[in-house]
C-alpha cells in the first residue's frame, strides 16, 4: 500500500507537468515542465522496481531536453491563430469521457495492481524465462537477456527504426550538402535564397 | 562567439572524460548490472553533445566528423546483424547465442553470456552515432516562417 500513495503523488505530480507544459504561454516554461514529466517518470519506474526502465528514461530525458531547448528555444515563435470550433471540442470532449470510461472498465478486467499475470498462469513464456534465463544465456540481467537473447528480433526492428529515422533526416539535409561543395556555403545560401524571392517576386506580378 | 564562457569550458574539460567513462561502463556491464546498449549509448552521445554546446559546433565536428558519425552508424548496424546470421550460421537459430552454447562462461563475470556484450557493444555505439548524427541536424537547420504563411528550414549559420 505504501508504494501506490507515493505512486498516486508521482503521477499527479506528472499529470500536471503536462498540462502546464500544453497550457504555457512561453516555450522555454514548457520545455522545462516537460522535463519534470521525464524526470517523475523515471522515479515512478525506481518505485516500480525497474532499474534499467529507469536508467534509459533519464539518459533519454536529460539528451532530449538538450534537443529541445537547441532546436526551439531563441527561434521564433509562430503563435497560433484561429477560433476555437465548438462542434469540434463537444466531439474531443465525448471520445475524452468515451477513452476513460473503456479505460476504467478494461483496468478493471486486468489482475489486481502487484499481482502479475505471470504469478497466476504456470506456463507463460515469464516464469521459463525467470527459471531458465540465468542458466541459458548466462546473462545475470535477465532484462538484458530477454532483450538480446530471447526476443533480439525486437531489438533489431528497434535498430532498424532508428537507422531508417537518420537516413530520413539526412535525406532532408541533402540539399545543404550538394551546395556546400559548390563553394562558400553562406554565398551560395543567399545567392539561392535571393533567386527564389525573385523569382517569386517576378511569378507575383 | 564560439562556444561558451570559460567557466563552463573549463568544467566540460573535466567533465568530459568521466561522462564518456560512464557510457562505456554501462554498456559493457549492460549483461550484469541495469543498463545496456540504449542507455550507454545515449549517455556517449551526451559527452559529445556537451563538447558540442561547450566548445561549439567546429570543435566537436572536428573530433567526430559527421562522416565518421555516419560510418560508425552503419557498420555498428551491420555488426548487429553479423552476429545475428552467425547465430544462424553456428547454432541454426536466427539471432542463436551460439557462443553461449559452446563456451559457456561463468556467471557473474565480465566476459559471459556469449553474444549479448557483442550486441551491446554494436548497439551503444550505433545509438550513440545516431542521436549525434541527429544533434548534428537539429542543430543546423532552423525553421523560418515564409511570406505565404507557411513554414519552411533554412540553414542555420554559425554564431561568431
Amino acid at each position: 500500500m505504501g508504494i501506490e500513495i507515493y505512486l498516486l503523488v508521482l503521477l499527479i505530480f506528472i499529470i500536471v507537468g503536462a498540462l502546464i507544459a500544453v497550457e504555457a504561454k512561453n516555450l522555454l516554461s514548457a520545455v522545462i515542465s516537460l522535463g519534470a514529466v521525464g524526470f517523475g517518470l523515471s522515479i515512478a519506474f525506481l518505485f516500480l522496481r525497474a532499474p534499467d526502465l529507469a536508467i534509459v528514461q533519464i539518459a533519454v530525458e536529460v539528451i532530449l531536453l538538450i534537443f529541445f531547448i537547441r532546436a526551439t528555444i531563441g527561434r521564433d515563435i509562430i503563435p497560433a491563430k484561429g477560433h476555437i470550433h465548438w462542434a469540434g471540442l463537444v466531439v474531443v470532449c465525448l471520445l475524452m469521457v468515451a477513452v476513460f470510461v473503456f479505460g476504467f472498465f478494461a483496468f478493471r478486467s486486468l489482475n489486481e495492481f502487484g499481482a502479475p499475470i505471470i504469478a497466476s498462469v504456470q506456463d507463460a513464456p515469464s516464469n521459463k524465462y525467470l527459471k531458465d534465463g540465468l542458466k541459458e544465456t548466462g546473462a545475470a540481467n535477465i532484462v538484458t537477456a530477454v532483450l538480446l537473447d530471447y526476443r533480439a528480433y525486437d531489438t533489431l526492428g528497434e535498430a532498424t527504426v532508428l537507422f531508417a529515422a537518420i537516413i530520413g533526416a539526412l535525406a532532408v539535409l541533402r540539399g545543404r550538402a550538394a551546395t556546400e561543395k559548390t563553394g562558400s556555403r553562406r554565398n551560395v545560401s543567399r545567392r539561392t535564397e535571393s533567386r527564389r524571392a525573385g523569382s517569386e517576386g517576378r511569378k507575383d506580378k | 562567439m564560439k562556444g561558451m564562457t570559460v567557466i563552463v569550458k573549463t568544467v566540460t574539460r573535466w567533465v568530459k572524460v568521466f561522462i564518456f567513462l560512464y557510457g562505456i561502463y554501462i554498456i559493457i556491464t549492460g549483461h550484469l548490472a541495469p543498463g545496456g546498449g540504449f542507455a550507454g549509448g545515449v549517455i556517449i552521445a551526451c559527452s559529445y553533445i556537451l563538447l558540442m554546446l561547450a566548445y561549439g559546433r567546429e570543435f566537436a565536428l572536428k573530433q567526430l566528423s559527421s562522416r565518421a558519425a555516419h560510418r560508425l552508424d552503419s557498420s555498428a548496424a551491420l555488426l548487429f546483424l553479423v552476429v545475428a546470421l552467425l547465430g544462424l550460421g553456428y547454432g541454426g537459430i536466427f539471432f542463436g547465442n551460439f557462443l553461449q552454447a559452446r563456451y559457456p562462461g561463468a556467471a557473474f563475470k565480465l566476459l559471459s553470456s556469449g553474444t549479448i556484450p557483442i550486441s551491446n557493444i554494436a548497439i551503444g555505439i550505433k545509438v550513440a552515432a545516431s542521436l549525434f548524427l541527429i544533434f548534428i541536424i537539429l542543430s543546423v537547420l532552423r525553421i523560418v516562417p515564409g511570406e505565404d504563411g507557411t513554414n519552411k528550414m533554412v540553414q542555420d549559420e554559425e554564431e561568431e
